[in-house]
């Protein structure tokens, strides 16, 4: 499924990643060539070590590919220098993490903000009011994260991922270290901002619940995409990954 | 577990380098100072036995005096021939030794450093009875004739055939270089300058004509043993001789010099041990953080079994290994330091030639053994700590050790501070020895409250020392401040090393500043005199100084002083050592001004004393008491005349000179105040006074200005030595900056990932961990001012008596010291701020 350029937030071109050489090889990408589109939440699905962590640093600018090209809204990453992939993220790309996501010194509401300060900006009053709503963490603004849940903290990350209205964001396992209500809570959050504010998300997971939040799932397995689902359930994807260990085990 | 330990050691090995380098410095600075206290021992006692006769004879008596020319107690020259009539004396020489003969260089300067002894002696050729070994020329044979050191004449640029000029106790005179010679083995005698001459002359201008000996040398005839000898001799000489063998004279007289140098070795030592100290913080901070890095490894050893104990041994053997290896390097340093103190005291014209280092065993063993304890001692609670990890942490993905409480801090620190005050205070308002003793003692206790107590200083002193950073360098700056105030016992810790050598560092600078204003103040005050005539050491220089100036144009008053050497006996218990100032009572009223509490300088004049008020009140005298003097060459009651109040160095007690002849002391002037006509030009005076000195090389004129700098840059070279040793501890806490930077870094890797990932840049990172430590280490410097301040006032109030009373802080130096402590505290942030920089960032966000 080609997406148009013009509608692609960022995309991948015939990416590999090869960590080691000769016997020792391990292909963590295998020419994989993607693009997301404006304003989808997609999720990334597969099982342990098929690459999909890698694909996304590698789309994110955190990581480096052996060969082929990542973009994000046309700037080509594999070009851009250190100070440079940094002002990108910083500007145009928002992060959550699986854990330790917040600055323990920092209030919510100073995490929040956290990337627009480190560049000097001044947060957009109504847009973060807009936010705080979203995440609804209005009454522990002034909290610490040791002070706040787990699922909290995560939303706060999440909130830190919109101030700066990126062109993208992207997700890693963001409700790993969650339960399922806080997780829930997290993912309808995510899916909420695309729907609703237009914002593209990458999000990686290997848990089936947490993909059918997503407008569209690719599956990876031994650095390929080995499939690709718009609008999944739970149960769909359970059974598509469920097809791919078996298929995984035979070989 | 103790393989785990071993494992741990090694995985963790870069983290420990600073460690290691701690220990090592410092245990390497304390053994370098001993050996080289050893060598120094050994290169005196080699020198003197092998320039020792079997058998010494030397006066007996009470008091022997500075050994000066004029304070020299004597042997009858008749003695040495009933010696040579002792059965088993195969010969015996009498010899003429003593302090006083300033040899001037080609350059018209005496030759000598600082205050090192200018020797003068009779010449003997006899090897076996003198230690002078001839390399050059031959032998004084006459009057008109010297001999000197080898070390003095490639020192003055003299060789034999020259004509020597030189500064005796009798006046200047020349003489020709006839030989050059060494003693025994070295170069000269521990930096003296030797001029030997024929007997008769020596005994001319050593001991004003006598026909006497210092000390008379014996050597054995075959088959005599040095104890079968003294035993002979000692039934012939009489009572008030000491007869000494050889060997005993040998052992006496390097006693006698390293005992001086013996003071040096402590004090040096002392900041070895200053500097461990402060490296015990580094240590303690170091396994703080392993073992709460480590929580889930040592909770996993819990789990599988491990007890307490084992937990607690396993962290110390680490400490125990990291103690052993800082310390075998700091052996190995120690030859290097003891190389450069060989150098240094090589400059000062103290050669040590060729000895072999004497390297014995307790060298080591006093810098190993306590950079061991240090060192387990500073594991000992983190290793504690370690073992309360509950073995369920294992099995937790967020196990970290809780951040406790300070209220045990708050409480223990508060009491142990407010303690240490009150002795501080109370030390300040006591005078003299017990005060300064309550002083010391209130500065250990306050020290040590601060250092507990300022791990709840750290997070609000950080916050104010921080406050502007927010303001200019904006969310970087606040998470700066935030992270110097997030681990309030790590920051203080930290700081602690920085605050101790600060405190010390200012309470000197203090000190020092105080000591030159009172001093210089009590010059003014009592001088009336515009020049001071004297030599830079404060050595005797000939009574014709006095005569010539006298009849200098413009000269209103001369006034002759002197310094000696004596025993005080009030009548209050034992005799006492000091020193008496001999002044001339005709002249001395209208050249200084003293403030008498009681009496006055009317009854100097016949037997007549002055003390000061201090002195009186710690020997309970009182105007008409008699006060028992004893000189090296004899002795005098003299009766209180006045009491004055002390001023600057114008303290003890005082007769007059010719009081001092009557008590047997003939010795030339320390000091003459030359005071001016009114209508004397004080330029035309000066140069008329510089006339006259011209012809008695190392005697100089000093204004009352001149004689201020001059105080004031010995006060200060002081200061700078001390200071330049404090370094070593200011370094070691720099490193401990570095150590804790460096593994902060290493902690909060996720954390600067993140940082990272969501658009801090590489720039901002360093910019974060550079001031970081600027406030951590304001923070140690800042405490380490005030105390410092705290501390010299209280030494200041509880000397005041002793004519140190005024106090001047000098804000600009300590100031300089804060500046100084935000470079260095920049400076030892580069290293860790590039490590933080240089993270990768996706390995730093997925380390786990």
């Amino acid at each position: 499924m080609p997406v148009d350029i013009a509608t692609a937030a960022a995309r991948a071109d015939v990416l590999s990643k090869i960590y080691g050489e000769g016997e020792a090889e391990v292909r963590a990408l295998d020419g994989v060539s993607v693009s997301f589109a404006k304003g989808r939440f997609t999720a990334i699905m597969g099982p342990s070590g098929s690459g999909k962590s890698t694909l996304m640093h590698v789309c994110a600018g955190l990581d480096e590919a052996t060969s082929g090209t990542a973009s994000i809204g046309g700037t080509d990453l594999t070009t851009l220098k250190d100070a440079d992939l940094t002002r990108l993220r910083r500007d145009r790309v928002g992060f959550i993490f699986q854990a330790f996501n917040l600055v323990p010194t920092l209030t919510a509401l100073e995490n929040i903000t956290l990337p627009l300060d480190i560049a000097g900006r001044k947060p957009d009053p109504e847009w973060l009011d807009r936010i705080i709503d979203m995440v609804g963490l209005r009454d522990r603004l002034g909290s610490k994260p040791s002070q706040l849940s787990g699922g909290q903290q995560q939303r706060v990350a999440a909130a830190r991922a919109l101030i700066t209205r990126p062109e993208i964001i992207f997700a890693d396992e963001p409700t790993g270290n969650l339960d399922s209500r806080a997780g829930a809570e997290v993912l309808g959050f995510l899916r909420d901002s695309a729907d609703s504010h237009g914002q593209t998300v990458v999000m990686v997971t290997h848990d089936p619940t947490a993909a059918s939040y997503a407008h569209r799932v690719i599956f990876l397995a031994d650095g390929q995409i080995v499939d690709d689902m718009d609008d999944p359930t739970a149960d769909l994807v359970l059974e598509r990954m469920k097809g791919f260990e078996a298929k995984g085990r035979r070989s | 577990m103790f393989r785990a330990a071993w494992r741990s050691l090694v995985a963790h090995k870069l983290r420990l380098v600073l460690s290691v380098l701690a220990i090592a410095l410092s245990v390497g600075f304390i053994v370098g100072t001993f050996i080289f206290s050893d060598t120094l021992n050994r290169t005196f006692t080699d020198l003197f036995a092998q320039t020792t006769t079997d058998v010494v004879v030397t006066p007996d008596t009470e008091f022997g005096g500075s050994g000066q020319a004029g304070e020299l107690v004597t042997l009858p020259a008749d003695l040495l021939g009933r010696i040579r009539e002792v059965p088993g004396v195969a010969k015996a020489e009498g010899t003429v030794f003593a302090d006083g003969v300033a040899i001037i260089g080609a350059d018209d300067e005496p030759i000598g450093q600082g205050g090192a002894p200018q020797f003068g002696s009779n010449w003997s050729d006899d090897i076996d009875l003198t230690p002078y070994r001839l390399i050059d020329g031959e032998g004084p044979e006459a009057s008109g004739q010297v001999a000197i050191d080898s070390v003095s004449a490639e020192a003055g640029n003299l060789a034999v055939g020259d004509t020597v000029r030189l500064i005796t106790p009798t006046g200047e005179t020349t003489a020709d270089l006839v030989g050059v010679f060494r003693f025994g083995t070295s170069g000269n005698l521990a930096g003296a300058t030797i001029a030997a001459f024929d007997t008769p002359t020596a005994q001319d201008l050593l001991l004003a004509g006598e026909e006497a000996f210092t000390e008379i040398d014996a050597v054995a005839a075959e088959g005599v043993s040095q104890d079968q000898l003294a035993t002979d001799i000692r039934a012939v000489v009489g009572s008030d001789v000491q007869v000494r063998t050889g060997e005993e004279a040998a052992d006496d007289a390097a006693d006698a010099i390293t005992d001086d140098l013996q003071f040096l070795n402590v004090f040096l030592a002392a900041f070895g041990f200053i500097a461990l100290f402060v490296g015990a913080f580094l240590i303690w901070n170091t396994f703080s953080m392993l073992t709460s890095q480590r929580t889930r490894e040592l909770a996993l050893l819990r789990a599988v079994g491990a007890t307490r104990g084992q937990v607690v041994r396993s962290v110390l053997a680490e400490a125990l290994v990291v103690g052993s290896v800082g310390a075998a390097l700091g052996c190995l340093l120690g030859f290097g330091v003891v190389a450069a103190l060989k150098a240094l005291f090589g400059s000062f014209g103290l050669e040590l030639g060729s000895t072999p280092l004497a390297v014995e065993p307790s060298s080591f063993l006093v810098g190993v053994v306590p950079g061991l304890l240090f060192t387990l001692a500073a594991a000992l609670f983190p290793a504690i700590r370690a073992s309360r990890i509950p073995p369920v942490a294992a099995l937790r993905d967020d196990a970290t050790l809780p951040q406790r409480s300070l209220r045990l801090r708050t409480i223990l620190g508060g009491v142990v501070l407010a303690v240490g005050f009150g002795v501080l205070i109370t030390g300040a308002t006591v005078a003299g020895g017990s005060g300064a003793q309550l002083v010391g003692l209130g500065v250990f206790l306050t020290l040590i409250g601060v250092i507990v107590f300022s791990a709840v200083l750290a997070a609000p002193v950080s916050r104010g020392i921080g406050w502007p950073l927010p303001r200019m360098a904006g969310t970087v700056g606040r998470l700066a401040v935030d992270n110097a105030a997030r681990q309030p016992r790590r920051s203080a810790a930290t700081a602690s090393a920085l605050m101790i050598g600060l405190a010390l560092v200012s309470a000197m600078t203090v000190f020092a500043a105080s000591t030159t204003d009172s001093l210089n103040a009590a010059i003014g005050r009592v001088i009336g005199a515009e020049f001071v005539v004297s030599t830079e050491t404060q050595r005797p220089f000939p009574r014709a100084v006095a005569d010539d100036l006298a009849e200098v144009d413009g000269v209103a008053v001369v006034s002759r002083s002197t310094f000696v050497e004596g025993l005080v006996d009030t009548g209050e218990g034992d005799a006492t050592g000091t020193f008496v100032t001999a002044v001339d009572p005709a002249t001395l009223s209208r050249v200084v001004d003293f403030t008498f509490d009681a009496g006055g300088m009317d009854g100097l004049q016949d037997g007549g004393l002055l003390v000061d008020r201090t002195t009186a009140d710690g020997a309970n005298l009182q105007v008409g008491d008699t006060v028992d003097l004893t000189f090296a060459t004899g002795t005098g009651t003299f009766e209180v005349a006045g009491i004055y109040e002390p001023a600057g160095f114008f303290t003890g007690y005082a007769i007059t000179n010719q009081g001092l002849e009557d008590a047997g002391v003939k010795i030339g002037d320390t000091f003459v105040y030359v005071k001016a006509d009114d209508s004397a030009d004080l330029d035309t005076l000066r140069a008329g006074i510089e006339g006259v000195l011209a012809a008695y090389p190392g005697v100089e004129v000093q204004s009352q200005a001149e004689l201020k700098e001059q105080i004031q840059s010995s006060i200060n070279q002081v200061l700078a030595v001390i200071v330049g040793l404090l370094g070593l501890a200011v370094i070691i806490a720099v490193l401990g900056i570095v150590n804790t930077l460096y593994l902060s870094v290493l902690e909060r890797t996720r954390e600067i990932g993140m940082l990272r990932a969501v658009g801090t840049s590489r720039r901002q990172v360093r910019r974060m961990i550079v001031l970081e430590s600027v406030v951590i280490a304001l923070f140690g410097a800042v405490l380490g001012v005030v105390l410092g301040v705290g501390f010299a006032t209280a030494l200041q109030r509880t000397v005041a008596d002793l004519g140190i009373n005024v106090l001047t802080i000098p804000w600009r130096s300590l100031v300089v010291y804060l500046l100084i402590a935000m470079v260095v505290g920049a400076l030892a942030a580069l290293w860790p701020a590039r490590r933080a920089a240089k993270l990768d960032v996706l390995r730093a966000i997925t380390t786990e």
